[in-house]
């Protein structure tokens, strides 16, 4: 187990700086996930973790030691790649065996820790087939066996579950949640996926062109995002962000207005669709476009502020297209943004027009 | 009524109008192909086949049809044997030490270094394929010079100290003739392994590093397994080749000294045309076809080909 942090890290790829300056701690036995939109960096701080890059600058440390000049090999992290990465020319039983080749395991305990291994992830009874001959899943979880097998100190998972089908997402996430749990290992998530990351993790670093946006637990970045693209990129469906103008305490979006506490000047207001309720207050609009979503309903309504997400529960539609309705919403569930920084403003909250 | 399956067939057949169309469009697509083939593969076997049966010989007259060229090969000829035992050195040889193996060297390490640098080495070791094969031969000439204004000479006795200037071409006609050809045929092999091995993923070569491998461990057990096919392609038909081809050596040593280093094809090269034994000439050439062909199925059983030619049952990314 290692309690990992990067100290200023940069990486250059020749001209291109990929990330300008990282700080991050993780702490021993956490299990953080990377996320962020493509090209944020958050796979290149994988590979700078696993020794696959070495950073241009700044320190990274396991456990109190710079290991940027340490070669991956002797790092001892296990890392399951997107595409899982098995080799193909071997069987199943001599890819999850392939780390301790190198580790001069006696061949007896080698074979009962790769036994322990695939018992572990569940694939004992696939040990003599190929590679080819596997399911996404299976494939996955040999990936899973091979990078546990040797007892890494730490475990890099790059969007282990992207190539997998939805149910088959479903499953793998309670399953790599509960292998966690179970050994402890300081565990590394990237992925694109909100859900992966806030379903996963303990903590969320979410990251934005190299940079950090925001480090918490998945209600801080769900509840208090700290920025306008942490806002956007948590919570599905999207987060509705209108801009306005506030001034005597009413702030003004396109044709509508709220009273608003503690912020002025130029605003964004957030609300997210699953705070909004269609009812006998709020403001107006008209309903534009009905999307079931089986447990939900998705409203898209056309109000004075332009289109608004409304996500309501049930499991039929109790208004119809064109409809005019009211849409209201409670005082603390709403985010207000400095537009010009795009940073959230700690207790400044819009209410419901009257 | 048709069924589905039946209207399938006609869907992906096309209609009854396009029969005498396709007959056409096998004669204009096909035809070229199969005049040449006739023209130059099949007709040259069938009068090879004639000639052998034949006492033909530098009168160019034919006076009788007899086996007597074929009891000369399996019993008379004395020196056959000989030139066969040379042929498996010669063949085993340029194999084993370059086409295969330097040509893999070749490979790994050119695609281990920077793209420019590598690209610029397989280059230089393309040129001699690209050059005439007389002109090559020649610099091979001036190289192996027995006067001391041969290249290796110079170098042996102005860098070396050597006394005397070798005679390579009399002392060591065999390696010679294995290394020039060699040299070329090397590039044949980089070429494919290069292929192969840029075709690998590279995430596969992440993960042996993180598993804990160095670099030798990631050629035994990433590259190698990856260039099993590309191997056994090359091996095959780079025996082939090395069977019937003679032109260097013919260039370089006449194969000589003597028959030192007259491989089979060159024998009968040399047969037929230097002695005009036109009709045992026939007969040899038809043997070699034999043994290509037998060679080529050993081959393919070793390699078990069969096996890698067919499709992976998943797509592997």
């Amino acid at each position: 187990m290692a309690k990992i942090e990067f100290r200023n890290v940069v990486k250059r790829f020749g001209a291109v700086e990929v990330i300008p300056d990282l700080n991050l701690v993780i702490e021993d036995g956490e299990f953080v996930a990377l996320l962020g939109p493509s090209g944020c960096g958050k796979s290149t701080s994988l590979f700078m973790l696993a020794g696959i890059y070495v950073p241009s600058g700044g320190e990274l440390l396991f456990d109190g030691h710079v290991v940027n000049e340490v070669e991956t090999r002797d790092r001892n992290v296990g890392v399951v790649f997107q595409s899982y990465a098995l080799y193909p020319h071997m069987s199943v039983r001599d890819n999850i065996l392939f780390p301790l080749r190198f580790k001069k395991t006696p061949r007896d305990e080698a074979l009962a820790r790769v036994t322990a291994a695939a018992d572990l992830v569940r694939v004992a009874e696939l040990l003599d087939r190929r590679p080819s001959e596997l399911s996404g899943g299976q494939q996955q979880r040999v990936a899973l066996a091979r990078a546990l097998v040797k007892e890494p100190q730490l475990l890099l998972l790059d969007e282990p579950l992207s190539n997998l089908d939805a149910s088959l997402r479903l499953s793998m996430r309670t399953e790599i949640k509960s292998l966690h749990a179970q050994l402890g290992v300081t565990t590394v998530l990237v992925t694109h996926d909100q859900i992966e990351a806030t379903t996963m993790a303990d903590r969320i670093i979410c990251m934005r062109a190299g940079r950090i946006e925001q480090v918490g637990t998945p209600d801080d970045l769900y509840l208090r995002p700290s920025s306008l693209f942490v806002a956007g990129f948590i919570g599905s469906p999207p987060i509705n962000l209108v801009a306005g103008e506030a001034e005597d305490g009413m702030v003004t979006v396109n044709g509508a207005r709220f009273p608003v506490e503690g912020a002025s000047g130029s605003l964004t207001v957030g609300l997210r669709p699953e705070h909004l309720r269609i009812g006998d207050t709020g403001f107006a609009g008209r309903i534009a476009q009905i999307e079931p979503m089986g447990r939900e309903i998705l409203y898209v309504v056309e109000t004075g502020m332009g289109a608004v997400r409304v996500l309501e529960q049930g499991s039929s539609a109790g208004h119809s297209t064109g409809e005019q309705v009211k849409i209201g919403f409670l005082s603390e569930n709403s985010l207000v943004f400095e537009t010009e920084r795009q940073k959230l403003i700690a207790g400044a909250h819009v209410r419901e027009p009257v | 009524m048709t069924t589905i399956a039946d209207e399938l067939t006609i869907e992906r057949r096309g209609h009854a109008g396009s029969v005498a169309r396709r007959r056409t469009n096998f004669v204009i697509f096909l035809g070229p192909a199969i005049i040449l083939t006739v023209l130059f593969f099949v007709v040259p076997v069938v009068i090879d086949v004639a000639v052998s049966f034949t006492d033909l010989s530098r009168s160019l007259r034919i006076s009788e049809f007899t086996t007597e060229q074929y009891e000369k090969v399996f019993r008379t000829d004395r020196r056959l044997s000989q030139v066969i035992g040379l042929t498996f050195i010669y063949v085993f040889g340029t194999l084993a030490i370059f086409n295969v193996t330097f040509g893999l060297i070749l490979a790994v390490a050119t695609t281990a270094i920077r793209n420019a640098s590598g690209s610029f080495f397989r280059g230089v070791w393309l040129l001699p394929r690209m050059s005439p094969s007389v002109l090559y031969i020649l610099l091979w000439l001036w190289a192996v010079s027995p006067t001391e204004a041969g290249l290796i000479n110079q170098v042996l006795m102005q860098a070396f100290g050597l006394d005397a200037p070798l005679d390579l071409l009399t002392s060591a006609p065999i390696a010679l003739i294995i290394i020039s050809n060699g040299f070329i045929g090397a590039s044949m092999g980089m070429i494919i392994f290069t292929a192969a091995i840029r075709s690998i993923p590279e995430h596969l070569y992440h993960a042996a590093a993180v598993d804990g491998a160095g670099t030798f461990a990631k050629i035994r057990f990433i590259t190698l397994p990856a260039l099993r096919w590309p191997i056994s392609f090359v091996t095959i038909y780079q025996t082939l080749s090395l069977l019937v081809s003679f032109e260097y050596i013919l260039l370089l040593t006449k194969g000589g000294p003597f028959y030192d280093t007259t491989v089979y094809a060159l024998y009968v090269y040399r047969r037929a045309f230097e002695s005009g034994q036109y009709g045992y000439g026939a007969a040899l050439a038809l043997f070699l076809i034999v043994i290509g062909v037998v060679v080529a199925l050993l081959g393919w059983r070793f390699f078990d080909m069969e096996r890698l030619l067919q499709r992976p049952r998943i797509e592997v990314h």
